[in-house]
């Protein structure tokens, strides 16, 4: 009689073994999902808090930012917009007294676990400047830099590299036909240009601009905001401004950094046009800042 | 108001006064150096003195060839170079790149000491202790020998590539060492690669404010290198270089007027050449190389 029982609920039993491999199958796929859903975010931060010795300078900064997407950071000075911005390569570290809360991630990826190595991550994510930093080399060197320190000593694969990059920063046409020559004898513009070449060389996926423009003239201004908005179907972009316009002009999303806090991010055209916050407006409008 | 002026007046021709006596001073040394030389040059052609293999004034067969005391004196200083510019480079690096703030601030002063030990000190070391070091390896090495002086020298002017050199890489602009760092960039390739070559014009100028510094030191090839004009490039055997050589007419019992008492001004001319040219170079270098960051 038992054993009846048992021979007549054993396909039951088989069932609902064969339904929990299913649900773990499914469970995985899921999780696969759920992955390929956060890949979907090139960069994240989550509840990102940061300090200067005792000063704090960022306040709970949550931010989603969809790949091959330009994210605009706006704010006035000491907003802590360009702090937030070097979190993503973890250029703050060189600070001393910096340190901070919360995580920051990169494909998915939090970028201040200890197995990451600072040299891989900034493959990845490249960063232009403020000022234009060439190095005293010339411009082939410059911006076969990445590649040589990674140990790419082909030339063919180097000269490639160095015309593809300069080709993308739209510079080659203007210097191909001299190389050699020492990259401080370009203009601001140019050189800014270069160091856009030299960090694409690299092919990183992301692309951190703190204030690219801020010391260009209108004309070169021009010319690298367009490369800019090139630039966006292979990169993700984030960047730091302090023209509104230039937001305006060149993001698709844009965030308003206020005194530490994110106080506003949505959709460039949104935020311009129907901010939802009053400092946003404020400051928008020229009310301050 | 009037004696204000009268003071004013004083103050500006005291700081005159200070000024012109450098340069008279070494106008009148320069003046010393080619009249005495001029009258040495009467007695022996310049063709000798350039070509002779020997330097023999105080023997009775009398050679002039300075060629023998040059020989030491570059041998000497090779030697001491081939010990601080590496140490002293390493050491530049290591303190701008990657030692903290602190511990730049303590190892420098304390590395700028060796400079500021008496060069006799450095020279009974050189005696007493590296050379029975040296014998202890290589037998053959003689009491008296470049070798061990060379070292010696070497040691004693590392602070100042080291001091130097870390004070232009340090000037190197923050925003190279961004670029660099932002690439990707270790911190060797950051200081090999950018910072190194970013900085060379002061680096090089640094090497050759120790050149001078190797080929003018006295007391130490005096002491630990011996005091035998010797046409070679063997460290191992004794030699003599120009600034021992002078040291060791001063203080016999030439005569003065005599053409020995002359040799010695002959070779602080040949001596005054050299550190002249180096000099030029390294004011040209610095001029020339200097990046500007603008």
């Amino acid at each position: 009689m038992d054993l009846q029982f048992l021979s007549e609920t054993e396909p039951a039993v088989k069932t609902i073994g064969k339904n929990l491999t299913q649900e773990k199958q499914f469970m995985a796929r899921e999780e696969k999902l759920a992955k390929k859903e956060k890949k979907h975010y090139a960069l994240e931060s989550h509840m990102l808090n940061a300090w200067y010795g005792e000063k704090k300078i960022l306040n709970d900064i949550n931010m989603k930012i969809e790949a091959n997407t330009i994210t605009a950071l706006i704010g006035p000075s000491g907003c802590g917009k360009s702090t937030f911005l070097r979190l993503f390569n973890r250029m703050n570290d060189y600070i001393p007294i910096f340190r901070k809360t919360g995580d920051i991630l990169v494909d998915g990826e939090d970028v201040y676990q200890k197995r990451i190595r600072i040299e891989e991550l900034r493959k990845s994510v490249g960063m232009v400047f403020q000022k234009a930093n060439p190095f005293p080399k010339s411009i082939y060197e410059n911006v076969a830099y990445g590649l040589r320190i990674q140990g790419e000593k082909r030339k063919s694969v180097l000269d490639l590299a160095v015309e593809k990059s300069l080709h993308q920063a739209s510079l080659w046409d203007e210097v191909k036909d001299d190389l050699k020559k020492n990259a401080m004898a370009l203009s601001g513009g140019q050189q800014q240009r270069l160091c856009i070449a030299r960090a694409l060389a690299v092919e990183p996926s992301v692309l951190l601009m703190d204030e690219p423009a801020s010391a260009l003239d209108p004309h070169s201004t021009h010319r690298v905001e367009s490369l800019i908005l090139e630039l966006k179907e292979k990169y993700t972009i984030l960047i730091v401004t302090h023209n509104l316009h230039q937001a305006s002009r060149v993001s698709d999303y844009t965030g308003f950094f206020y005194l530490g806090d994110l106080v506003e991010f949505n959709n460039t055209k949104d935020l311009f046009t129907h901010p939802k916050k009053e400092q946003t407006e404020n400051y928008i409008s020229g009310k301050f800042g | 108001m009037f004696t204000r002026k009268i003071k004013e007046l004083i103050i500006e021709r005291a700081l005159l006064l200070s000024a012109l006596i450098t340069i008279l001073t070494t106008l009148g040394i320069i003046w010393v150096l080619l009249s005495e030389s001029f009258a040495f040059f009467k007695v022996v052609s310049l063709w000798d003195f350039l070509t002779d293999p020997e330097w023999t004034p105080l023997f009775t067969q009398k050679h002039y060839g300075i060629l023998s005391l040059v020989c030491g004196t570059i041998l000497t200083t090779g030697i001491a170079i081939l010990v601080a510019v590496p140490s002293g480079l390493t050491i530049a690096v290591y303190l701008n790149e990657y030692s903290t703030k602190r511990m730049r601030n303590i190892v420098k002063p304390l590395l700028e000491i060796l400079a500021a030990i008496p060069s006799i000190v450095y020279g009974f070391f050189a005696l007493i202790v590296i050379t029975p070091v040296l014998q202890y390896f290589f037998p053959s090495v003689s009491g008296f020998n470049a070798l061990s002086a060379g070292i010696v020298m070497g040691i004693m002017i590392i602070p100042f590539i080291s001091s130097l050199s870390e004070d232009v890489l340090n000037a190197v602009p923050n925003s190279l060492r961004e670029a660099s760092y932002g690439m990707g960039a270790t911190k060797f390739q950051t200081s090999f690669k950018v910072l190194v070559p970013a900085a060379s014009s002061g680096i090089i100028a640094s090497i050759i404010l120790a050149i001078s510094r190797a080929i003018g030191e006295t007391m130490i090839v005096a002491i630990a290198a011996g005091q035998q004009p010797n046409l070679t490039l063997n460290p191992t055997v004794p030699i003599e270089t120009i600034t021992a050589y002078i040291v060791q007419v001063s203080l016999g019992d030439v005569p003065q007027g005599s053409i020995a008492y002359k040799t010695i001004f002959a070779a602080g001319l040949t001596l005054f050449v050299f550190t002249f040219i180096l000099n030029n170079i390294s004011f040209w270098v610095n001029k020339k190389f200097k990046q500007q960051y603008v």
